[in-house]
């Protein structure tokens, strides 16, 4: 169960810097540490005492494996993740552009 | 086995705390690559190679992205001019904190113990193995059995890669 | 973004065939050995990203090779779209995604139906996605408004 909690310490650290930092780019990087503590909290529920990783081979065809499905989703979440961590960057990027800051309580006063 | 994952997660929480409270940018950048590596080495432990190849490549491109989007940008970060009353802002973080982790303790009561066998729900992929072929049990819950979310997964990933185009090219392709 | 030096340079065009044949590998055994369309791809995009950051900026050829990624992408999906319909067709409208090819035997690298060719159409899709991302990253950065 200590584990479990592990993971979900490290994403309060992720959701604190998204709530009180001010720098867009840590903004960015709390986003990707919170998406990282979600995609280990679902191989954790996955994983099975004494498993092996779910390939099969020749000699270990009845081996205890760890649950493959958890793994499927999150193989397709990763690669989800850096595309939209791009994103927010292309966001972050013509925002200092446009106003020479990355901080957003500038940003709010110079707007307007 | 549970107490190395239970070291790297420590490592893990201290790179990210360090990462945020960093005075340069660059070095919350780089800090932040112990988050990804460290995910690395418990995706190793906890016997998923598929996703260790993904996440070590991944950590590698995001790490120079982001280095990328940073460069040449004054990346000092002035000190906070405005100071909370110390105490009380921590107590209030604090306090929140531990309302949610007992929310959590609350939540996760219901899951079975770490490395318990939680095989009901697996058992058909697992045997799934017989149908598809695949020696790659991940390979074949992804392409076959779920092959509709690989499909969605796909869609997004095309929609991210439009939206970073319409993003950054502000003069758009001119008519020849 | 200016090019590095001349061993860089040669090295990187010695070492990047390598990596690629190392993501082909990795996605064509996707379905008998850890690996797989998505590790592929993105071993791939790393080539190419590899290549950029050793050459440095031209400009003309980075625009028309983003082109390029920009329909293979397309490409790619549409071809596991109509993958996917082919299944629909072939087992009489009924599985969305039906294995309609031939199984063969477990553990051999032909074998598992159509798994391998949708590895390859989402090894493509991956590859195109992430380099297209890092070639837009670089090259429209700097873009200013008129």
């Amino acid at each position: 169960m200590i584990i479990y909690l592990l993971c979900f310490i490290l994403f309060l650290v992720g959701l604190y810097g998204v709530i009180s930092k001010r720098n867009l780019i840590k903004i960015i990087i709390s986003i990707a540490i919170m998406e990282y503590s979600i995609n280990l909290f679902f191989i954790l529920i996955g994983y099975v005492e004494g498993g092996t990783a779910p390939i099969i081979t020749k000699g270990f065809e009845n081996a205890k494996f760890v649950d493959p499905l958890p793994q499927a989703m999150i193989l397709t979440s990763i690669v989800i993740g850096l595309a939209t961590t791009a994103l927010l960057l292309a966001v972050a990027i013509r925002i200092y552009q446009k106003y020479g800051t990355f901080d957003i309580n500038k940003i709010k006063d110079l707007k307007g | 086995m549970e107490l190395y994952l239970i070291i790297i997660l420590i490592l893990m929480i201290l790179g990210s705390i360090y990462s945020l409270n960093a005075s340069d940018l660059l070095s919350a950048v780089i800090s932040y690559g112990i988050v990804g590596f460290g995910l690395v080495i418990a995706f190793l432990l906890l016997q998923a190679p598929d996703l260790a190849i993904v996440q070590v490549v991944i950590e590698v491109v995001t790490l120079v992205i982001m280095i990328a989007a940073i460069k040449n940008t004054q990346s000092k970060i002035p000190k906070m001019e405005f100071k909370p009353k110390i105490a009380i802002y921590y107590a209030i973080t604090l306090m929140v904190a531990l309302i949610f982790v007992l929310i959590f303790d609350r939540v996760t009561g219901c899951l079975s113990q770490f490395g318990a066998d939680t095989m009901r729900m697996a058992q058909p992929y697992i045997d799934g193995a017989a149908d598809t072929k695949s020696a790659n049990l991940v390979t074949g819950v992804v392409l076959d059995f779920r092959a509709y979310d690989t499909l969605g997964e796909a869609t997004v990933l095309f929609t991210a890669v439009i939206g970073v185009l319409t993003i950054l090219r502000i003069k758009g392709k001119k008519d020849k | 973004m200016k090019g590095m030096t001349f061993i860089v340079k040669k090295i990187t065009q010695i070492i990047c065939p390598i990596i690629f044949m190392f993501g082909l590998y990795i996605i064509v055994h996707g379905h008998l050995s850890p690996g797989g369309g998505f590790a592929g791809g993105v071993i791939m995009a790393g080539a190419f990203i590899l290549q950029i950051l050793a050459n440095g900026k031209i400009l003309p050829k980075l625009r028309k090779e983003e082109e390029g990624l920009e329909f293979m992408e397309s490409a790619a999906i549409l071809g596991f779209l109509i993958l996917a319909g082919l299944g629909l067709l072939i087992s009489g409208g009924v599985v969305f995604f039906a294995n309609f090819l031939d199984k063969g035997e477990l553990g051999k690298l032909i074998s598992g139906g159509f798994i391998p060719i949708e590895n390859i159409v989402i090894g493509a899709e991956v590859c195109a996605a992430i380099a297209t991302i890092f070639i837009a990253m670089v090259v429209y950065k700097d873009e200013e408004k008129k």
